[in-house]
């Protein structure tokens, strides 16, 4: 099917400033990642390069296979004994797909945030503090400090410093999802993996994460999976468009939403403005 | 038309409220009619002596229910303590570990398994757990056993309790949502970590929930115990002697009931000795999963 982009989706594009910085290299490389799920093939033959101190957006419609493509950067993938999982995923020069060895360690390096928030069944402190103490720190002065500190980055501190010990049950959404942002800064990961973090939340909540991430990339690269397109144009620097398993399109934003180049590509654009 | 659907939309909401009066009044209306059969007992004795006495000889009008009481709650703890940690390892095994193929093969078993008539559970009691218990444990120990004892008893029941206490506690396992998992294996917890500190500690309440409907069954359960406790009168803490609990006194005797004066009425106050108990059990569970789910 030919669609063409109407004049005025392309026009309203707002390209954010800072995309015009300079080019990062690389710092996680994926190579030919196929996963299966029976006989359904969900990712075909990825190859994708993330930037870093970026953030990558993998934008594509629902069922497209973003959300298998992060949880095997974080070797979720496991969890699923029906996923067959072949390929190559390199942080720097170690291959984390295809080893069994500390795995833990892996997964602090990838901080996930998903789609709804998951508050562990512990006080709003031991959530923060969970994945310190997992890195074996003891000292409850370094977990104190390390705790507000955290909180503070997500802009959650004075929302809960008298409340540190309840039940994060007692926080809105927004506030918790903040708070597993938090949380998984606390195990200063290299990587941010967000997996729609804004869908279950109210505009004003959406917004106040979505500058947290231009804050953020300055430390950490992330990848953000999302199917809003105008989600993807206010904060990607680098664009991934999937369908069907597919990498269909991916580059440099300004190029990628400005001229698309595949029909899939324009027609999302076209339903999604 | 119009009229058809009122009057049976008036008909169902009656047969509803009817079904739950019904449901309600049952407990009540047992343990009413239970109180008033047992009533001439207590002319004759005082609740407290009744049981705490470990006196039983009917045909004197002795009637101390003690060794009973003890018995049942000696054979449930002991079938608890073999069940519950069986029960829990194997659900969070089944719902966090294992395989599709094997969950697959897991369940018709463990639905076969709570479908087993009670009487064969005792069947089998007798022909393997008795001798277990007489001639291979008892030995080893240097203990002098006759098999028949509460051990058995409560080996048994354990083994009548871990169907359904697994299938409830895999019920619960199941609730936990797979995102809480993922967030704790992503904070660089282990697999099992992210089960001693989230799975678990997320299904408190269902695991106490399961353990004190487990609890009450066991305590409950006739036939199978009944068969392989031996029925002897008698206050022991030696889990090798025979034991006598409330529920084998009812069943044994119910047949002979009339045959001693006061006879009747003191297998109607067992009978009201176990539902009271059954109540408390469940009871203080319930105040257990109000705590932790106020926590």
């Amino acid at each position: 099917m030919n669609i063409k982009v109407s004049e005025t989706a392309t026009e309203q594009l707002v390209i954010a400033p800072e995309l015009k910085l300079k080019k990062q290299p690389s710092i996680l490389r994926i190579k030919n990642l196929n996963v299966f799920a029976g006989n359904h093939h969900i990712l075909k033959n990825i190859n994708l390069e993330i930037p870093k101190n970026r953030i990558t957006v993998l934008l594509g419609p629902s069922g497209c296979g973003k959300t298998t493509l992060l949880k095997s950067m974080n070797k979720l993938t496991d969890l699923y004994k029906e996923l067959k999982v072949s390929g190559q995923i390199y942080i720097e020069k170690d291959d984390i797909l295809n080893t069994n060895k500390n795995i833990p360690n892996i997964r602090q390096k990838m901080g996930l945030l998903s789609q709804k928030p998951y508050p562990l069944p512990v006080s709003i402190y031991k959530n923060v503090a969970y994945g310190i103490k997992l890195k074996g720190v003891r000292d409850k002065k370094l977990i104190d400090y390390n705790v507000e500190k955290k909180l503070k980055e997500v802009g959650l501190w004075d929302e809960v410093k008298d409340r540190l010990h309840l039940s994060p049950e007692s926080l809105s959404i927004g506030q918790q999802q903040r708070l597993c942002l938090a949380r998984g800064l606390a195990v200063k990961p290299h990587f941010i993996l967000a997996d729609e973090p804004t869908s279950a939340l109210d505009p004003v909540s959406s917004k106040i994460i979505e500058n947290l991430f231009r804050e953020l990339k300055k430390h950490y690269t992330i990848i953000l999976v999302t199917h809003v397109l105008r989600q993807a144009q206010r904060l990607a620097d680098n664009v991934v468009f999937m369908n069907y398993g597919e990498i269909i399109e991916q580059g440099n934003p300004e190029k990628v939403f400005k001229y698309p180049r595949s029909s899939q590509m324009k027609e999302y654009m076209v339903e999604g403005n | 038309m119009i009229l058809k659907r009122v009057v049976f939309d008036w008909l169902s909401r009656t047969w509803m409220i009817t079904a739950l009066a019904i449901i309600l009044s049952l407990p009540l209306t047992i343990g009413i009619a239970l109180y008033f059969k047992a009533n001439p007992l207590f002319e004759m004795q005082s609740l407290a002596r009744l049981i705490s006495s470990s006196d039983w000889s009917p045909s004197e009008g002795d009637f101390g229910f003690l060794p009973f009481i003890f018995s049942s709650l000696y054979v449930t703890l002991l079938s608890f303590l073999f069940a519950a940690p069986v029960c829990l390892f194997a659900a969070i095994y089944l719902t966090q570990f294992a395989s599709k193929r094997l969950i697959q093969v897991m369940h018709p078993v463990i639905d076969i398994l709570a479908g087993i008539p009670s009487v064969i559970y005792g069947m089998w009691g007798i022909l393997i757990i008795v001798p277990f218990v007489g001639d291979v444990l008892a030995p080893v120990l240097n203990i002098k056993s006759p098999g028949y004892s509460i051990l058995a008893g409560g080996i048994v029941l354990a083994l009548m309790c871990i169907p359904y206490m697994l299938n409830m506690l895999i019920e619960t396992f199941n609730t936990v949502p797979i995102g809480l998992k993922e967030a704790a294996l992503s904070l660089g917890a282990t697999r099992w970590e992210s089960v001693k500190h989230v799975i678990i500690r997320k299904s408190y309440p269902g695991i106490i929930s399961s353990y004190g409907l487990g609890i009450a069954k066991a305590f409950g359960e006739t036939l199978a115990v009944m068969m392989v406790v031996g029925n002897m009168v008698q206050l022991t803490f030696n889990p090798f002697e025979a034991g006598y609990p409330l529920p084998a006194l009812i069943a044994n005797n119910y047949g002979e009931m009339l045959s001693i004066p006061r006879y009747d009425s003191a297998l109607m106050f067992a009978a009201l000795i176990l539902l009271i108990v059954i109540l408390i059990i469940n009871l203080i569970f319930r105040y257990f999963i109000y705590q932790t789910q106020k926590q």
